[in-house]
């Protein structure tokens, strides 16, 4: 009796610690894991449209299949290079722009808000073969007709995805590096100039590792977002190689049936790989920040 | 405490400085060089390849975007109506959660259910329910629209108002309350006030999520539902460049505008820009 007592003590302060929270925590984890849950169910047959008890098959089949993991080193191969060239480039922005006033970072903001199908749009006519770029470099002489024009859209080399990531992310970057710089302050790296250390020295060994945190985190971000993107590889990429999400699209839109189950299974695939890329850098970073604490002890 | 202004690097000569802001200004050209191509084909009528500026001028796109007979006029109050359902569900179901997440240690894995669907593709789960809403018969409509819109917008604007809620002083509320305010006037007239700026820069990006989303719509819409995005895509397809820049910027300008008026409201409101 005492303990049914304090059973239910506990329950009446948890629902009173957490209870604001349920439901929110409810809603997402109903959309959000029930639909995760479905996904799975149907893509081991357990669910769904001709579902013929437990099997692993189709997952194997993947497995083995060429143009998936051909698809799998791409989608990784786009997010792993529009990352690493964000942040550095988006690194040096910031540093060219910590000098100036806040006006710098009000213009970065501007870029946020842009939908990215419009950001398609204006690169569409931008680059195109006979877009504004091509006209440019006619008038310039550098090309005798829009068949000079180096093919940037609809590549099969994602030289236009590139481009677009690069052009949506760098001011993504640079705006958050900015105002990890501000709240840095320059005490520490003036302090570092005082005892003599070149510019170069400084940065290397005063700015770079305060940053580190904050330049993983920011890679966390864009690497997760662009690797799952759809809707860029879909307008701006070529019809073949695809990068994952699209070929999750393609054969989830397909007549056959089979094929539609493969696209649920690739699906819960692409979001393994996420979670297990962002969890692995995510640990990188925890340790990089307790290592600190470690380095103070005397 | 002795404190002297150190010559953290010489005095940058003039020419250096200017070479400096040229080149950001030069940047930001490039940056905004999409936009300038857009600007230009939404007034044009004829623009053929070699010629770098429009042949002739017109206000046909425009004519066309806010004829009834055009899907644009009802687009444009489609998206803003699921982005403001959207927004408004989120605040109603953020606040308190955010409320929790700041006030108190919550275990590791509540924080991790609310990040997954910020950091990772909503594609696996999309497939997963859309059978779900069809059975529900909510698919093609604007509340299964909303409802999807909600998976990545209510964790965000709990996160947010999480963080919002971690540097709240709560004392504020036991004071009020110990002077006799009832809870609802703790609320009104306590909290909110205090709240309210991180809860506008909340309500904009949640905003802006659901008024950009691509993916959600095209997959549970089923082309019934027919936001500015879904409309912007069909027009990519059409390859009418005239049609595609007016209506990509009557999708830019509600973002800009929010963007700037909560900009403006907090200069007011604390004195600070949210880029601080």
């Amino acid at each position: 009796m005492r303990l049914m007592n304090s059973l239910g003590g506990t329950r009446q302060v948890l629902l009173n610690r957490y209870g604001p929270l349920l439901p929110a925590l409810a809603l997402v984890g109903l959309l959000y894991g029930g639909g995760l849950l479905l996904a799975v169910a149907q893509s081991v047959g357990l669910y769904g449209l001709g579902h013929a008890g437990f099997t692993l098959q189709g997952y194997g089949e993947l497995l083995r299949d060429r143009e998936v993991i051909g698809s799998l080193g791409l989608s990784l191969g786009v997010a792993g290079l529009a990352t690493g060239l964000s942040v550095l480039f988006g690194l040096g922005l910031a540093l060219g722009l910590r000098g100036l006033g806040g006006w710098a970072i009000w213009i970065g903001q501007l870029t946020l808000p842009i939908p990215h199908l419009v950001g398609v749009a204006g690169m569409l006519l931008l680059l195109a073969p006979s877009g504004w770029l091509a006209r440019l470099a006619f008038q310039l002489g550098w090309i005798a007709s829009d068949q000079d024009f180096p093919l940037w859209v609809n590549d099969r080399g994602y030289v236009g995805v590139l481009i677009y990531w690069l052009w949506k992310e760098i001011p993504f970057a640079a705006l958050v590096i900015l105002t990890l710089l501000r709240s840095m302050g320059r005490d520490l790296e003036q302090q570092a100039r005082l005892l003599g250390a070149s510019g170069w020295q400084c940065f290397w060994a005063v700015t770079l590792p305060l940053l580190r945190p904050g330049l993983l985190a920011t890679s966390i971000l864009i690497f997760g977002f662009v690797f799952s993107s759809f809707e860029i590889p879909f307008l701006l990429g070529p019809t073949y190689p695809r990068t994952l999400p699209v070929l999750i699209y393609q054969r989830f839109t397909h007549i056959n049936l089979d094929q539609r189950q493969q696209a649920i299974a690739l699906g819960v695939i692409l979001l393994g790989v996420a979670v297990a890329v962002v969890s692995l850098a995510a640990g990188v970073l925890e340790e990089a920040g307790s290592r600190p604490k470690r380095g103070k002890q005397p | 405490m002795r404190r002297e202004s150190v010559p953290f690097t010489r005095v940058a000569p003039w020419r250096w400085k200017a070479l400096h802001r040229v080149g950001i200004g030069g940047l930001a050209l490039i940056g905004f060089s999409p936009f300038g191509v857009l600007g230009l084909w939404a007034f044009t009528r004829v623009w053929s390849f070699p010629d770098g500026l429009p042949q002739e001028w017109s206000f046909a796109g425009w004519q066309w975007a806010f004829d009834s007979g055009s899907q644009v006029g009802s687009g444009f109050s489609q998206s803003l109506s699921i982005a403001l359902i959207t927004t408004l569900l989120a605040l109603l179901l953020g606040i308190p959660a955010g409320r929790v997440l700041g006030r108190q240690a919550v275990p590791a894995w509540i924080r991790l259910i609310l990040l997954l669907p910020i950091i990772t593709s909503p594609l696996a789960v999309l497939m997963g329910l859309q059978g779900v809403l069809i059975r529900l018969r909510l698919e093609g409509t604007l509340l299964g629209v909303v409802l999807v819109h909600l998976i990545p917008v209510i964790p965000y604007m709990a996160l947010v108002m999480g963080s919002v809620f971690s540097r709240f002083d709560f004392g504020y509320e036991t004071q009020a309350r110990s002077l006799g305010a009832d809870p609802w006037q703790v609320w009104w007239q306590v909290t909110l006030p205090l709240v309210a700026p991180g809860m506008a820069i909340g309500a904009v990006f949640a905003f802006l999520i659901s008024w950009n989303e691509f993916l959600l719509t095209f997959f549970i819409g089923g082309g019934r539902v027919l936001t500015l995005p879904m409309l912007l895509y069909g027009l990519l397809q059409g390859g009418n460049n005239t049609l595609v820049a007016t209506v990509a910027i009557l999708s830019v300008l509600p973002g800009w505008l929010a963007l700037w008026g909560v900009s403006v409201c907090l200069e007011k409101a604390v004195g600070l820009s949210p880029a601080e």
